[in-house]
């Protein structure tokens, strides 16, 4: 546990020092939700309407292009093959990494998404429900994520093929998030949505970190 | 047994022999049950009391869209076979099998979709079936392209072998959510393919048509695994032979 | 002729068997190129290793 949390604190002073790679996730996430504005008109009733679909795919854009790069900085210096001699369980270190990766890259996105709710005249209600379910939903993203970034460690250009490969595998994610807020703005019962989305993120914890060790494993030895 | 089994039976160069000596009967069995399906289809069974002739289009789409998932069964058992196993044959299986999973996938949503048209007057509706094979559809894709992105062999093996299982695990949830989704997003007026108990004469086309579906999947995975295991062990000296002769 | 007519839903039936039978003379095709390249590749491996 204790190795846990040191591992954590360090990737964060290590990301704190180079600003750029956390600042530009959100910048790209509120540039993308200014776009449709601008692309689909000032109506504020359909911008209401379509708001926590447009944020919760944009915030999945916004994880799937930059969750390749998890473990490129170790694969460029050759720290990755150090890692994996450790000593130290490799799941445990990888999780510690998704932690961070979560902390410096979604929950900056989170922590915006009230304004840019609030931009898309979204009731303060439903803008709470949607950070609710962004914040039960990123981390699960994140963990499958870093499963692609794993198999493709070694791979230069994979820009694209990252989304194909872990698509599909959000889309449970993303239909339980957006039916949240729907039925927030119905007035019905939530507690069903938070419990399948708590479940989607438990279990991602507990098998992607070890998947994930798995494959960079793989991609190491051969 | 099991190590008997590795070594004789699983192993390529016996796995060439067998697969020779079965593909002419594969394809001779395949060719009987398209026939029978194909005339029994078409022409023998009645038409539906509802949907007139247009129900034919079932005895393609229905099979593709039953092949296309068990392909993607049969992929996922060949990646537990690859990963924990190491079997090399399910390795060459698993990578075979995509290609043709996908073009089956491919074939059950346009039947599908044509099918919608005369049915639900729309060439695609997001039904939750429709929706679900899609899924399918990109999770093949993600595959091949993992597949053909990967250079070397073993390690190519080893990851889309770990993705397919990924995707299997996640098959069901994706299915149940769209399926749930559905049911939240539907407007009330689209109930048309909600079938009665399918009746005898119509059943037979189909289970042939099925088994057809199957073995001309066997026979196409059968052609291209022989020629996947020849590039691959092409350093052995039985391979040698077989090329020369 | 009534038959091909299938009561009205003819393009979409033949249309559908239609690309059914595209789809597997494909897959069939592709196999048959495959080896026929597979077939030259080898002969070629054989060779070059064979002159040294």
């Amino acid at each position: 546990m204790t190795l846990f949390f040191s591992l954590v604190s360090y990737e964060l002073r290590i990301t704190m020092r180079q600003a750029f790679s956390w600042v530009t996730p959100l910048v790209f996430f509120i540039i993308v939700i200014c776009l449709f504005p601008l692309s689909i008109g000032t109506h504020s009733a359909l911008l209401s309407e379509i708001a926590p679909g447009m944020i919760w795919v944009t915030a999945l854009l916004a994880v799937l292009i930059s969750i390749g790069s998890l473990f490129r900085t170790e694969d460029e210096e050759g720290s990755l093959s150090l890692l994996l001699l450790s000593p130290y369980p490799l799941s445990v270190l990888v999780f510690a990494k998704i932690a961070s990766y979560w902390l410096t890259h979604c929950l900056p996105l989170i922590c915006v998404t009230p304004l840019l709710g609030f931009m898309l005249h979204l009731p303060a209600l439903q803008v709470l429900v949607l950070c609710l379910t962004l914040l039960l939903g990123t981390p699960a993203l994140c963990l499958l994520g870093a499963i692609g970034a794993a198999l493709l460690v070694g791979i230069r250009g994979n820009g694209l093929l990252l989304p194909i490969l872990i698509m599909p595998l959000y889309i449970p994610i993303l239909i339980f998030g957006t039916s949240a807020v729907l039925a927030a703005s119905q007035e019905q019962p939530l507690s069903a949505y938070f419990a399948i989305m708590g479940a989607f993120t438990f279990m991602s914890v507990a098998m992607a970190p070890i998947l994930t060790a798995v494959a960079l494993r793989m991609g190491v030895s051969q | 047994m099991w190590d008997w089994l590795k070594q004789n039976g699983l192993s390529p160069k016996s796995f060439y022999r067998t697969s020779g000596l079965c593909l002419p009967w594969l394809t001779v069995l395949f060719l009987g049950c398209a026939g029978f399906g194909l005339i029994d289809g078409l022409y023998i069974a009645p038409a539906d009391y509802q949907q007139g002739d247009g129900f034919r289009i079932m005895y393609v789409h229905v099979p593709s869209a039953f092949a296309a998932m068990a392909v993607y069964f049969a992929m996922a058992i060949c990646a537990v076979l690859t990963l924990v196993w190491r079997v090399k044959l399910a390795a060459v299986c698993m990578s075979c099998s995509a290609p043709i999973g996908a073009s089956f996938t491919f074939l059950a949503l346009v039947t599908g979709s044509i099918w919608g048209k005369p049915m639900w007057g729309t060439w695609w509706i997001w039904d939750a079936r429709l929706t679900s094979v899609l899924i399918l559809f990109f999770l093949y894709m993600g595959f091949i392209a993992l597949q053909s992105i990967l250079a070397e062999q073993h390690y190519r093996d080893r990851a889309c072998a770990l993705i397919a299982l990924v995707g299997v695990i996640n098959l069901p949830i994706i299915h149940y959510s769209v399926i749930w989704w559905n049911t939240l997003h539907q407007g009330p007026s689209i109930s048309q393919l909600a079938k009665p108990a399918i009746a005898p004469s119509m059943l037979y086309p189909l289970l042939a048509m099925i088994a057809a579906f199957f073995l001309f999947y066997l026979s196409v995975l059968f052609m291209r695994m022989r020629n996947q295991i020849l590039l691959r062990e092409k350093h052995t000296h039985w391979v040698r032979e077989v090329v020369l002769s | 002729m009534n038959w091909i007519y299938m009561g009205g839903y003819g393009a979409y039936v033949w249309g559908a068997y239609g690309l059914t039978l595209v789809v597997f003379v494909m897959n069939y095709l592709i196999v048959k190129r495959e080896k026929k390249q597979i077939q030259k590749r080898m002969n070629r491996f054989i060779q070059s290793k064979d002159h040294e």
